[in-house]
Parts: structure tokens; C-alpha cells; sequence
């Protein structure tokens, strides 16, 4: 994963990123793993709570998983261009009603975000007070909850009329206008890594992938 | 040729009438403006017309959409779609979010009626050039103006090449240059033979454009006449709709005991 970060020059980003969003679920396995698993190498104690070897094995080779997942997944979503990357699943046979409602979602949060703007710089226009301390921000921004999900909720089925009004409902295939660059070092790329996961597998069902690792 | 009989229609959940006693016809090429003041039921009438109420919002029509002798009443909507498009108010609402650029939004509409892709691009130039969005065609649509959005929408409509066009305040964001625009590409339309109602409040806008203009108050028609007619009616204004400046002027100028017809050669 790291080589690929390096060479897609997110390494440092991803790391930073795997790391915040593996920290929380991180301590509470730690923890969890560290003191309740039984073993028999005890290495302290503290209070009632044996921190066992076992403990901590079983706790690092989850950590590993996490952080291998989770870099996984920051790796894809700092170097693909989520529109492009659904456009060309709906090349490849996907449903347009399942890639609008992808794209509708990865729009959604930074409208939401663009909306709860205008109507917090409009209520501080009126009056309403957002700064300050935690309970201060609190009282200020709760009132704007109400305005901007019904607002987006107005806005969702407008949108979806609009798109009927376009023949979007209509069956059938569709002839895409666009088509995303696709060069030979990503063709190959991609049947290596799906090679590694078939043989991965393989490994893994006939009981050698742990010898080889 | 679109036909609209409606004896009365209310949205879902709802007991109150919203439309009722309504009788509408738009001839092949025929541009029909509607105005009236808010609330009247400009925009309801504009999802019935288009027939989206009640295929797609739901509600109950007590009446009869025709579009070119089909009644609407059997029509799925993306074959309503083909027939007669409708466009709203907001241009955000009408992004579709599927393309990266002005021109990849455009080509939406004909890509959805699974049109080769040389007749796609074919249309989406011909509604760019209507519409002169050439500069903006590498744009990204998330990233426009108000008034620029709202031509973008305009085109995306435009695209489709339907029979009936309906459109709720078209130019309510847009520049008087972007307003005039938007009269020559709607004229330029009705000379192909497509018809069309535009909802407006700039009555200079339809004076101009239209052939026919009807009023709405309280969710039924109250004037159907020529537009010049229409539009010197006296009792427009106590409708809550502002007579153009054309007819404004002529008042001003007969009530100051100015001769009408000086106007007349002021303008020629």
C-alpha cells in the first residue's frame, strides 16, 4: 500500500488520514485485547487486569487489519476521481439509477455543508449568535438543523423532477458521452492485483498463505 | 398541439383545490405567457401542463392532458419527457450532478433517450449555440453563477427537442442580456413549431414574445386574450400582474395629456 502511496505522492496525507480514523476503534482494541484475552505469559498487571502476550499479539495483528483497511480504502478515495470512477462502472454495465444515487450522495454532504452556510451567515445577519464558547455554539446552531434538512429534503425531490423531466427514468441502455482514460500500465495494474487476490485466496483455502507471510 | 382541461387538482395530502376550472390550449409554435401574482398556482399549473402532476408528484387531476392528440394520462414519464419538458425556477435543483462539465450536462437529456452518441453531441451544440454557452462548455456546472446555471438549464431542456416546453420564471436570475437571449432561443423554438407556456413576472418579456397571454388568480384563468389586449387590460395591476413599460408609458403620457402616437414615433 505504502509503495503505491508513495508513487501516487499521498503518502504522507494517507498515513495521517489512516491513522485518525483508526485511532479510536485502535484504543478500544487495544484495551480490550491487551487485558481480557486470556494467555499465559502475563507481562503486568494492573488492578484486576492481566495484560497478557497473547493479548497484545492478537491486538497488533488486528491493529495491522484495521490499518491495512483503512489505508485501502483512504488510498481509493485520495487518488480516484469519484465521478469518473462511476461513470465507468455505468460504462461496464451498471444500473444509471444506482451511479446517479452514488454521485447524489457524494454531492449531498458538500451541498449540505454549502447550505448550512448561507442560512447559519443569514441567521447571524438576524441576530443569532454562533460563537463563542461550546454551549454558546450549540444554542446558536441547533435552530439550524430544522431549515437545512428540510430545505435539502425540498431540494432532493425538485431534483428528481427535473431528472424525469430529462427522460432519466427511461429503460434501457444509453450511449455515454464520456468515456475515462483507461492507459496500459492501469489495465495492467489492475490484472496484477486481481491476480494477487485470487492467489491470495488460493493461499489462503489451502492453508499455506500464513507460511508464506 | 397541447390541451389542458382541468376541472381541479390538489396535491397529495392535501383537500384544498389548488387548480380548478382550468381551459388551456398551446398551438404548434405558439408561445402562451403566464402571469399572475404569487401563490395564484403558476407553478402547479406548470407541473400539470407538463403533466409531472400527478404522474410523478402525485395529487388528484379531475381533468385531461393532451399532447398531440395522446392523452398524457397513458404516458410513463420518460415518455411525457419526449413529448413536453418543464423547467423551474432554481437552476441548482435542475444540476443533474452526473456530468463534469457544461457540455457533458447538456448532453444529459438526449443521452437519457438513448440517442446515438454523433445526434447527442449534435443536439447539445445546437442548444449551446441557441443559447451562446460556447465559452462555458468546459465549465464545471457546480461551478457557475446564477444567471449561467440557469441558461445551462435552459439548454438542457432546449436539448431534448420536445414538442412543449413549459418554463417557470425562466429569466428569474438572469441579466437583461441574459433575459434577451433567452426570448431569441424561445422564438427561435416556436418558429420550429414547438410550443410554449412561459410563466414570468417580467411582463416586458412576454410583451415582447408572445403571442397569447393568460392570467391566473386563485388557482384558475381570469384572462386568455392577445397579448397586447391582455396586457392593457386596466384591471391587470388590481390582479397583482404589472403591465409592461410599453403599456405603462402610454399611460403616463395620456394622463399627462401627452398624444400616445408621439410615443409611437419616439420608438420607430
Amino acid at each position: 500500500m505504502l509503495p503505491a502511496a508513495i508513487v501516487a505522492g499521498v503518502a504522507r496525507r494517507l498515513v495521517r488520514v489512516s491513522f485518525l480514523l483508526t485511532l479510536p476503534i485502535a484504543i478500544s482494541v487495544v484495551l480490550v485485547s491487551v487485558f481480557t484475552r486470556a494467555g499465559e505469559t502475563v507481562l503486568f498487571e494492573i488492578g484486576p487486569f492481566d495484560a497478557t502476550l497473547e493479548g497484545v499479539d492478537f491486538a497488533a495483528q488486528t491493529l495491522v487489519r484495521l490499518f491495512a483497511i483503512s489505508t485501502s480504502i483512504g488510498l481509493f478515495g485520495m487518488t480516484t476521481d469519484p465521478r469518473a470512477f462511476v461513470l465507468d462502472l455505468e460504462r461496464r454495465g451498471l444500473s444509471p439509477r444506482f451511479a446517479f444515487v452514488a454521485l447524489a450522495t457524494l454531492e449531498a454532504v458538500p451541498a449540505m455543508v454549502e447550505r448550512a452556510q448561507v442560512i447559519a451567515s443569514a441567521q447571524r445577519a438576524r441576530g443569532l449568535d454562533t460563537e463563542g464558547g461550546v454551549a454558546a455554539r450549540l444554542r446558536g446552531v441547533l435552530p439550524l438543523a430544522g431549515p437545512v434538512v428540510l430545505s435539502s429534503l425540498t431540494e432532493v425531490e425538485e431534483r428528481s423532477l427535473a431528472l424525469e423531466v430529462r427522460a432519466f427514468g427511461r429503460p434501457g441502455r444509453r450511449h455515454l458521452l464520456w468515456q475515462v482514460p483507461d492507459s496500459t500500465s492501469q489495465f495492467i495494474a489492475r490484472a496484477v492485483l486481481l491476480g494477487a487476490l485470487v492467489l491470495a485466496i488460493a493461499l489462503r483455502l489451502t492453508g499455506t498463505f500464513p507460511v508464506l507471510f | 398541439m397541447l390541451e389542458l382541461s382541468v376541472e381541479s387538482y390538489r396535491y397529495p395530502g392535501y383537500a384544498r383545490n389548488v387548480l380548478h376550472d382550468i381551459a388551456l390550449r398551446l398551438g404548434d409554435g405558439e408561445i402562451v405567457g403566464l402571469v399572475g401574482p404569487n401563490d395564484a398556482g403558476k407553478s402547479t399549473l406548470c407541473l400539470v401542463a407538463a403533466g409531472l402532476a400527478p404522474a410523478s408528484i402525485g395529487g388528484v387531476l379531475m381533468g385531461t392532458l393532451t399532447l398531440d392528440g395522446t392523452p398524457a394520462a397513458g404516458l410513463k414519464t420518460h415518455e411525457l419527457a419526449e413529448r413536453a419538458v418543464v423547467g423551474f425556477q432554481n437552476p441548482n435543483t435542475q444540476r443533474s450532478g452526473l456530468a463534469a462539465t457544461v457540455f457533458e450536462e447538456i448532453a444529459v437529456g438526449p443521452m437519457n433517450l438513448g440517442l446515438e452518441v454523433p445526434e447527442i453531441v449534435a443536439r447539445t451544440r445546437e442548444a449551446i449555440a441557441r443559447l451562446r454557452l460556447e465559452a462555458l462548455i468546459e465549465r464545471d456546472p457546480q461551478r457557475l453563477s446564477g444567471g449561467q446555471a440557469q441558461l445551462v438549464a435552459i439548454a438542457s431542456l432546449l436539448a431534448m427537442r420536445p414538442r412543449h416546453v413549459i418554463l417557470d420564471e425562466p429569466t428569474a436570475q438572469l441579466d437583461p442580456e441574459g433575459t434577451r437571449l433567452v426570448g431569441e432561443a424561445l422564438k427561435a423554438l416556436a418558429d420550429d413549431g414547438t410550443s410554449l407556456l412561459v410563466a414570468e413576472h417580467k411582463t416586458d418579456l412576454l410583451d415582447g414574445l408572445c403571442q397569447r397571454v393568460v392570467v391566473i388568480d386563485g388557482g384558475t384563468l381570469v384572462r386568455d386574450g392577445p397579448t397586447a389586449e391582455v396586457f392593457a387590460d386596466p384591471e391587470l395591476e388590481t390582479l397583482g400582474v404589472e403591465p409592461p413599460a410599453r403599456v405603462r408609458l402610454r399611460r403616463a403620457a395620456e394622463a399627462a395629456g401627452i398624444d400616445p402616437r408621439v410615443l409611437e414615433g419616439a420608438r420607430a
